[in-house]
Order: structure tokens, then C-alpha cells, then sequence
């Protein structure tokens, strides 16, 4: 199996608190994993530091995609490396439409048929994320990655205040960004979601999932068993029941 | 006010220094321009001066319902092509019209300051345009007003009219061609928004390093009228200063004020003032100013005087270079019960998260900072008509205008 992810021993703290302890994880190339955890465990400080958000200090550790150290490689490079992020809250952005930005973000990008696809051809116009709902957030982020096709794809909480049918909408942008479509050792792209709830896991598929805890990965396995667990006995318990150390 | 009565209050004026702005030497310019050669179509312009109107967004080639250029103090076209308007040179208006007394220097002082009376002493150039009682244009009155000598005083003095129930849309650009090196424009401006008419003015400022702008604007809105002013300045100025009043003088009478400015050097002094006076009256003044250098002073003012007038201010700056300087100045002068006046000013630099965003996307970070800086600078404008809204859109968005 080739990664296309691999940290490695990764320490990294926001200010004087550390928020990532000695973190391991592997993805490997086709693969999509679900991550799970409370709340301020590190999930999103994760993927921000794999997004390159500069604010966060790497102590110790790297991180390795597509075989290439990225550690301390600047956003937009690791951006046209292949790394793509929805993000929970993404700033609007004045004076800038959505169709534009589309059209920055890949030249060659059909917007139309992105739009029309998330069904957000309303929002062509409309300036980046100003006034959208949760719900409209969350499909201007996947309208943005359609756009960008990044070969690895991060998403943090993309079904959080988003309706049933949206949700469908986004599960399937979701497997088409990971090419589930694809059998899967044909499938090249991966990718990492974060969800609390795991109703999305109901629209599409992830391979592996992992409970986080305290800034480590505690647990990894299936992810219906996983999730299943912890709705039955909370984060520890899953942990206790499922990897017991 | 009979002639003499102006030329005697210009001459007590003479020295008066502006409230607001650096002092200008007006000595140091030629007060004599060469004439230029008058032309009978826009069309037959010098390209060069084509060249530099369509850079300040006037299109002379385009559709239009006339045009005025002046070249230094000549008029060298004045034509409307839309029989609901009469364009002329200020002068030949004020023959025709025995002194244009109801209008000429009614909203202007002759003695304000030295730029006005500067102007007042002078052999009057400018333009006259007047919308007749409900005609309605659609597409814009396009002037320029072109200062081609280096060390000249330009100095003009424009009147507008527009009738009752007309609709008009002008769209002036003022500039300097790149071998000006120098110089100082003076500009008297008075618009008369009559009963229900509807005006849209729209100025585009392309000046040199070395150059020093006086614009001085009276308006007067009456009952059921509208303004929407646009001003922008995006190229470098050595020194602005205009503060243009406009009294919304009938019920129900509306002006909105948009102002963007970017900033690299010198010293801009720009605002609005606007007298709320009539009863269900309401005024607007948006201001975006982006700084990467030199001093810009943004001021608002409103005056409420009657019940139920609502006023609203808005200055926002991104300021992004040490070497700039944004003061933004919003002042709300409310003078009666049952009034709604409100403002919000914010001097702030970009947003990180909004960078790291689109840092995300692959956008480098001057990439992404041009985005943010265009998007800032990219202000709704309601009621222009398409082309010039298109216009002002093209004007705004250059790809020359950087974060720093």
C-alpha cells in the first residue's frame, strides 16, 4: 500500500498548550478515513496543520505527502501539492463571487455544472460565504473543492447544521472527490472527515475511522462499529472496549 | 448675485485658506493655458486623449447621450446626442441663458476659499448639462476633463441640471496624461436636482505624482429627487481635497455618496456633507479606502434637521504599509426629535483567516491579498445602468492594485 498521508510522531502546540501528542497516522492512496472525538481533542488542529494554517507551532515530528516532507511548506504550496480543505467556518469574503473564485481556483472548472451539481447555481453571484446559512456554507465548500479536485481531501464537519437532503448532496460530492465511484484499487484520491454525529457515513463511504483523544489517536477500526460503539459507550469507552491497551 | 458682487467677493477671497487640506501654492502655477484645437465629434479626438478618458471609464467612443471634454481651459467638444439633454460649454450657457442667474454660484460660495475664488476671477470654462423636464437617458453624459499642460491651473466650473421628473446618469473622468508632471485642478461643481428628477454622477480621478485637485460641489436635491454620487481614485495624487455638500432641501429627497480610494502616496482629504432638511429625507455615504502608502483622511458628515430624516455612515479602511495613514472622520449632527442616524468606521488590516482561506485554495499570498483588496474596493452601486455599473466594476478590479 502506498501513502499518500503519513505522519509521523507529530507534537504541536498554539501557544503555550500542546494540542497534538506524539500522533501517528497513515492514509494510504484511495483510502478515506473518518475521525472521531469530543470536542477540543485536536480534530480540527489536526487537519489545520495539514492544511499548513500558520498559527500552529510543529514541535516535533512531520508530515509526509506524496512521499515529500511538507512539514513546513507554506499553504498554497501544499494547496497545489494536492491538499484540499473544507472548513467548518470559512470566512465570507466581500466583493468576491463565488462564481470567481470558482473560476480562480481552477481556470479549467466547469463552474456551471459544479454549481448545478450542489445545486447552488443561486449562489454563482453571491459573494463568497457572506450571508449563507450552515447549510450553505457547507456546499460552497464543496462547490470550492469540486472546483480544485485535490488529491487528498479534508473535511471538517461538513454535515454539521445541514438538512437531510443537503446532506445526501454533500455525501455524494464527497465520494466523487474520493472517486468512490472508481473500484477500489483503481481509486487514487483520499481523503479525512470529521463528523460528530456520523449521519453523513449514511451517503458515503469511509474505509477506516479513528477516536481521538487528549491529541493522540486511541482507537482505529471500522468505522459503523466505531461509531456504533461510541453512541452505546461514549469516546473512552469505545476506546476501552474496542482497543483495549 | 450680479457679476460684480462675485468678482468683488473672489477678489476679498483671494488668500482665504481651505478648512480642510494642505495649503496650495497656487503661485506656482501658470494661470494662462495655450487654447486647443476644438473638434465637433468626441470621435476626432487625439487618440492620446481617447486613450486617457477611457482610463478614467469614459468610453467616448461608446454609446452615450453626448460627451464635454475640455483640454486645459478649452472646451474642445460639448454635443448631446439625446434631445432630452443640452450639453454645452459653461460659457456659451451663460450668454444663452442671460447669466444662468438662478444657478450660477448659488451652491457654491465665490469666497469659500482661494480655489474658489480663484475660479471666480477666472474667464469661466466648464461644462452645462441640463435633463429636461421628464426626459429620461438611458445611456450616460460622458465628459473629461483632460489637463494636458504641465504647471497649469485648470480651473472649471460645471452646472447641472436636471428637470423635473428627468433621469440623468454623468460620468466624468479627470486626468492627466503620463508627461504632466504637474499641475492643479480647481473644479466648481453645482447640481440641481429638481421635483423627482433622478441623477447618477459618477467621477473617475487618474492624476500624476506631482499634481494637486481641488474638486468644490454644491447640490441641491428638492422634493421626491435622487442622488447617487460615485467617486473613485485609484491612481497616485500628490494632494485631494474635496468635501462635497449636498442639502436635500424636499420631502422625501435621497442621496447616496460611494467613495473608493485606493492610496500609494500624497495626501487625500475626501468626504461628503449632507443637510438633511426636508421631512421622510434620507441620505447614504459608503467609504472604502485601501492604503499602501500616503495619507487618507475620509470624512462623513450628516446633519439631521427635521423629524424622520435617517442618515447612515460607513467608512471602512484597510490600511497594509507602515507608510500609510487612514483617518477616517464620521460625524453625525443631529438637530431634532425622531431622528435615525447611524454610523460604523472600521481601520483594520486583512483579515488572516480570510487569507489563509483562500491560501487553501492555492492562491499565493499576493495572490490572495489582490482578491481580498479588489473584493473590499468593489462597492454595490445601486441605480446605474448596466454599462456603467460594468464600467466602474473594470475600473475597480485592475489587476495593478496590490496589498502592498
Amino acid at each position: 500500500m502506498v501513502h499518500l498521508l503519513e505522519i509521523v510522531d507529530l507534537s504541536v502546540s498554539i501557544g503555550n498548550k500542546q494540542v497534538l501528542k506524539n500522533f501517528n497516522l497513515k492514509i494510504g492512496q484511495g483510502e478515506t478515513h473518518a475521525l472521531f472525538g469530543p470536542n477540543g481533542t485536536g480534530k480540527t488542529t489536526l487537519l489545520n496543520v495539514i492544511a499548513g494554517i500558520p498559527r500552529y507551532t510543529v514541535e516535533e515530528g512531520r508530515i509526509v505527502f506524496k512521499g515529500k516532507d511538507i512539514t513546513h511548506m507554506s499553504m498554497d504550496e501544499r494547496a497545489r501539492l494536492g491538499i484540499g480543505m473544507a472548513f467548518q467556518r470559512p470566512p465570507a469574503i466581500r466583493g468576491l463571487r463565488l462564481k470567481d473564485l470558482i473560476k480562480i481556483i481552477n481556470p479549467k472548472a466547469d463552474a456551471q455544472e459544479i454549481l448545478k451539481k450542489m445545486d447552488f447555481s443561486a449562489f454563482a453571484e453571491r459573494d463568497v460565504n457572506r450571508g449563507f446559512s450552515g447549510g450553505e456554507v457547507k456546499r460552497s465548500e464543496m462547490v470550492q473543492l469540486l472546483a480544485q479536485q485535490p488529491d487528498f481531501v479534508m473535511l471538517d464537519e461538513p454535515d454539521s447544521g445541514v438538512d437531510l437532503e443537503n446532506i445526501k448532496l454533500i455525501g455524494e460530492a464527497i465520494n466523487t472527490l474520493t472517486q468512490k465511484d472508481l473500484r477500489p484499487s483503481a481509486r487514487t484520491k483520499s481523503g479525512i472527515i470529521i463528523t460528530h454525529f456520523g449521519h453523513i457515513l449514511e451517503y458515503m463511504k469511509a474505509d477506516r475511522a479513528h477516536v481521538m483523544l487528549g491529541g493522540s489517536i486511541v482507537c482505529s477500526g471500522n468505522p459503523a462499529e466505531i461509531l456504533s460503539q461510541i453512541k452505546k459507550s461514549g469516546y473512552e469507552g469505545c476506546a476501552a472496549c474496542l482497543c483495549p491497551a | 448675485m450680479s457679476m460684480s458682487s462675485i468678482e468683488e467677493k473672489a477678489r476679498q477671497a483671494r488668500g482665504k485658506k481651505s478648512l480642510y487640506g494642505t495649503d496650495v501654492d497656487m503661485q506656482s502655477y501658470e494661470s494662462e493655458a495655450k487654447p486647443q484645437t476644438v473638434v465637433e465629434n468626441a470621435g476626432d479626438l487625439p487618440s492620446d486623449v481617447k486613450k486617457a478618458a477611457l482610463d478614467v471609464g469614459v468610453k467616448l467612443d461608446g454609446e452615450s447621450s453626448g460627451a464635454y471634454v475640455q483640454m486645459d481651459q478649452t472646451p474642445v467638444v460639448a454635443k448631446s446626442l439625446y434631445e432630452g439633454v443640452e450639453i454645452m460649454d459653461i460659457a456659451s450657457a451663460l450668454e444663452k441663458y442671460d447669466g444662468l442667474k438662478d444657478y450660477w454660484w448659488k451652491l457654491v460660495a465665490p469666497d469659500a476659499d482661494k480655489y474658489t475664488a480663484d475660479v471666480a476671477a477666472s474667464p469661466p470654462a466648464g461644462y452645462f448639462i441640463r435633463a429636461k423636464k421628464g426626459m429620461k437617458t438611458v445611456f450616460p453624459v460622458k465628459s473629461c476633463l483632460y489637463l494636458g499642460s504641465t504647471n497649469l491651473n485648470q480651473r472649471v466650473h460645471n452646472i447641472i441640471i436636471a428637470e423635473e421628473g428627468s433621469e440623468l446618469h454623468v460620468i466624468t473622468g479627470c486626468t492627466t496624461p503620463a508627461h504632466v508632471q504637474r499641475g492643479l485642478h480647481i473644479g466648481v461643481s453645482e447640481f440641481f436636482i429638481q421635483k423627482d428628477a433622478k441623477v447618477s454622477f459618477t467621477m473617475v480621478h487618474s492624476w500624476g505624482k506631482e499634481v494637486e485637485v481641488r474638486p468644490r460641489t454644491g447640490i441641491t436635491i428638492a422634493e421626491g429627487g435622487s442622488l447617487s454620487n460615485n467617486y473613485i481614485l485609484l491612481r497616485p495624487v500628490k494632494t485631494i481635497q474635496t468635501f462635497p455638500t449636498a442639502t436635500l432641501a424636499g420631502r422625501g429627497a435621497v442621496a447616496s455618496f460611494n467613495t473608493v480610494i485606493y492610496s500609494t502616496m500624497g495626501n487625500i482629504d475626501v468626504g461628503s456633507n449632507v443637510n438633511l432638511n426636508a421631512p421622510e429625507t434620507s441620505a447614504e455615504s459608503i467609504s472604502r479606502v485601501v492604503s499602501v502608502g500616503g495619507e487618507v483622511i475620509a470624512r462623513g458628515r450628516m446633519t439631521g434637521r427635521v423629524p424622520g430624516a435617517r442618515a447612515h455612515l460607513e467608512c471602512v479602511g484597510l490600511l497594509l504599509s507602515d507608510k500609510g495613514r487612514i483617518y477616517s472622520i464620521p460625524e453625525l449632527d443631529g438637530q431634532s426629535r425622531d431622528l435615525d442616524m447611524s454610523h460604523e468606521a472600521a481601520v483594520g488590516r486583512i483579515s488572516e483567516e480570510e487569507l489563509e482561506y483562500l491560501m487553501s485554495r492555492g492562491l499565493n499570498s499576493e495572490e490572495a491579498t489582490s482578491v481580498i483588496v479588489r473584493g473590499f474596493l468593489d462597492v454595490e452601486i445601486k441605480g446605474l445602468p448596466e454599462d456603467l455599473k460594468q464600467e466602474i466594476k473594470n475600473i475597480t478590479q485592475r489587476e495593478d492594485l496590490k496589498g502592498s
